[in-house]
């Protein structure tokens, strides 16, 4: 566990980098998980993927898999790819303030 | 009314015809003499109850002969459906493309594996219904079942890759995870001169995720042996952020592709494979040319699971973690790679998973809770070429650790380590699948992962 300032607030972060409490979590602090992973700004499109994980994560206690991503959130693979490049299930859990998915093995 | 047809034996109630309806007055034990009673009570039975298990592979042949040996055949019927009569040593499929293996040395029939007296059926699964308790199959029978146990496995799906199926499969696109793929490969690799060899894994979860490792390091062995290594330029490319998932391993078994020359592209998720410039192109538009893909498909449960609404977008089965009920259906059990558990899928897995299954299952007959708790207990040979292994050994919370196994400080294997002890038991491994495994006996490993040997 790790505490740092972002966006203003000293927020505690676990071990892979992302927000230690769902609740420490806004909008303003989502725009600047975005810049450190290298979005520069969040548009309507990051946001309907972000929304999307973040009531599933609250549903299902997990953040779900590209594949789910793109059959329930109305983003295809590709554009989810452009949204956010290189692992996008990974980074927008991360900028949901979720958990790292936890994927298989 | 109607009339009143037969006067019922021993009971004195009458059996009375209502139109064509037989009518029975509702409590006609009142008129019973004790003796008779108590006679007919003796002689009363419960009736039979039905356990199906879907699924002849590893683990739904491992659950028959566990619980054929364990229930009382009058009062539990098992049956055991599947489609195929051959069985098929999967993890031998690895040794084919390089000729260690031929395919009769990993097929057997499935019924040497059947203890006598258990019902097989032969045919393919439609569905299941999960709301009448019953099993379609294909030929139109029906089984009704008191307790379901699903061990359909997972296969893969090349047709969810975008090209992977057009012109070059089979050519100069290749997988090992299919008998057929495994031989066609073999045939290719007999004359091939050399050239780029890419493994690319689509999609995790995958069977066995070492195995794919495996491959690449075999292959190092097999082109140096043959003389044409420098001709040989091996790619293994992934879409995991290194060599393997768990971070520990991923940093051992990643310096084992550095030391043997193999070239690993991390986070590469495959989008499409452009089969006239022979090339995989991934989502975010790197491009990686080929002149011999080797490709590990998406894999996935079998369609009777979307058939039945039961998967997940992987038609993998929301199984319980620890106690392997499955989520939706208090009288369906899921094991082995059918379940969407964040364990291994391996054989090894499977039968950790048997332990833990069974007594489940027998608490569940008595009506007791479900006890026994599967801790994702995986147990992994990896072969590493030149006559040696490496051996890990995790489960759901503690990663691959170095030491000694299963003796602690003894061995024989040592974990994390490469060693010509880890491949002698990997070489073991197929007689002990046939021998030990399949039939559900014992092996000398516990269910549970054990700390001890193990250096932190
Ligand atoms: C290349 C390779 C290497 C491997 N190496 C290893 C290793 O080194 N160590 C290890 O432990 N594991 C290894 N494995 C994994 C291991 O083989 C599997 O995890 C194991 O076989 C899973 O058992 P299962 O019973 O769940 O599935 P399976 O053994 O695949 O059995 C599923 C059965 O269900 C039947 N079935 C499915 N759908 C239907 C239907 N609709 N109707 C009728 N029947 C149906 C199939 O015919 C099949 O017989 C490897 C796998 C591969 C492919």
């Amino acid at each position: 566990m790790e505490t740092r300032e972002i966006a203003g607030k000293t927020l505690a972060f676990d071990a892979d980098g992302n927000l230690a409490n769902l609740a420490d979590w806004n909008e303003e602090i989502a725009q600047a998980l975005a810049t450190e992973e290298g979005i520069e700004s969040l548009t309507d499109r990051h946001w309907l993927v972000l929304n999307y994980m973040r009531s599933e994560f609250q549903e299902k206690g997990d953040a779900p898999s590209i594949r789910k991503l793109t059959k329930e959130s109305g983003v295809d693979t590709k554009e989810l790819y452009q949204l956010f490049p290189k692992g996008p299930a990974k980074k927008a859990a991360r900028i949901a303030g979720l958990p790292k998915p936890k994927g298989c093995i | 009314m109607g009339e009143v047809v037969r006067r019922l034996p021993f009971c004195g109630a009458y059996e009375k015809k209502i139109g064509n309806t037989v009518f029975i007055p509702e409590s006609p034990v009142t008129f019973v003499h004790p003796i008779i009673l108590t006679t007919v009570l003796s002689l009363w039975k419960p009736p039979m109850k039905n356990l199906v298990i879907l699924g002849a592979g590893t683990a739904g042949t491992m659950m028959l002969n566990k619980l054929h040996a364990m229930l009382d055949s009058s009062q539990w019927q098992i049956t055991i459906v599947d489609q195929f009569e051959t069985h098929y040593y999967q993890p031998g499929f690895l040794f084919i493309p390089f000729g260690i293996y031929s395919r009769k040395d990993v097929v057997k029939p499935k019924r040497d594996f059947f203890p006598a007296g258990a019902k097989v059926v032969s045919a393919e699964i439609d569905r299941i219904e999960a709301e009448e308790n019953r099993v379609l199959l294909k030929n139109n029978v029906v089984l009704n079942y008191d307790l379901l146990i699903v061990a359909t496995g997972a296969k893969i799906n090349p047709d969810e890759t975008e090209g992977m199926k057009d012109g070059l499969w089979y050519k100069n696109i290749f997988d090992f995870y299919t008998i057929e793929g495994a031989c066609a490969l073999a045939d290719f690799f007999r004359r091939w001169e050399g050239g780029k060899l890419v493994l690319n894994v689509a999609e995790m979860p995958i069977k066995c995720p070492v195995a794919p490792l495996e491959f690449v390091f075999l292959a190092d062995w097999w082109f140096t042996e043959r003389g044409i290594r420098d001709k040989v330029d091996i790619h293994y490319v992934t879409p995991l952020p290194g060599a393997f998932t768990k971070p520990r391993a991923s940093g051992i078994l990643g310096d084992f592709l550095d030391k043997k020359n193999i070239h690993l592209t991390p986070d590469f998720s495959i989008a499409r494979v452009e089969n006239e410039e022979r090339k995989i192109v991934s989502w975010d538009e790197t491009e990686i040319p080929f002149d011999v893909l080797v490709t590990i498909p998406t894999n996935m449960g079998d369609e009777m699971v979307e058939r039945s609404g039961l998967g997940d977008e992987l038609r993998f089965i929301p199984t319980n973690k620890q106690t392997l009920q499955s989520e939706a259906h208090e009288n369906i059990f899921v094991i082995g790679d059918a379940t969407n558990l964040p364990s291994s899928k391996a054989g090894s897995v499977a039968h950790f998973q048997a332990d833990i299954l069974t007594e489940n299952i027998l608490s569940w007959m008595e009506g007791r809770p479900l006890r026994a708790q599967f801790d994702g207990h995986a147990n992994c040979f990896i072969e590493s070429g030149f006559g040696k292994g490496i051996l890990i050994d995790f489960n759901y919370d503690t990663e691959p650790l170095p030491g000694k196994f299963p003796l602690p400080g003894v061995g024989p294997f040592s974990l994390l380590e490469e060693t010509e002890m880890n491949h002698y038991g990997k070489i073991m491994f197929r007689w002990m699948y046939w021998n030990f495994l399949l039939r559900g006996k014992e092996l000398p490993i516990e269910s549970h992962m054990s700390m001890a040997g193990k250096r932190m």
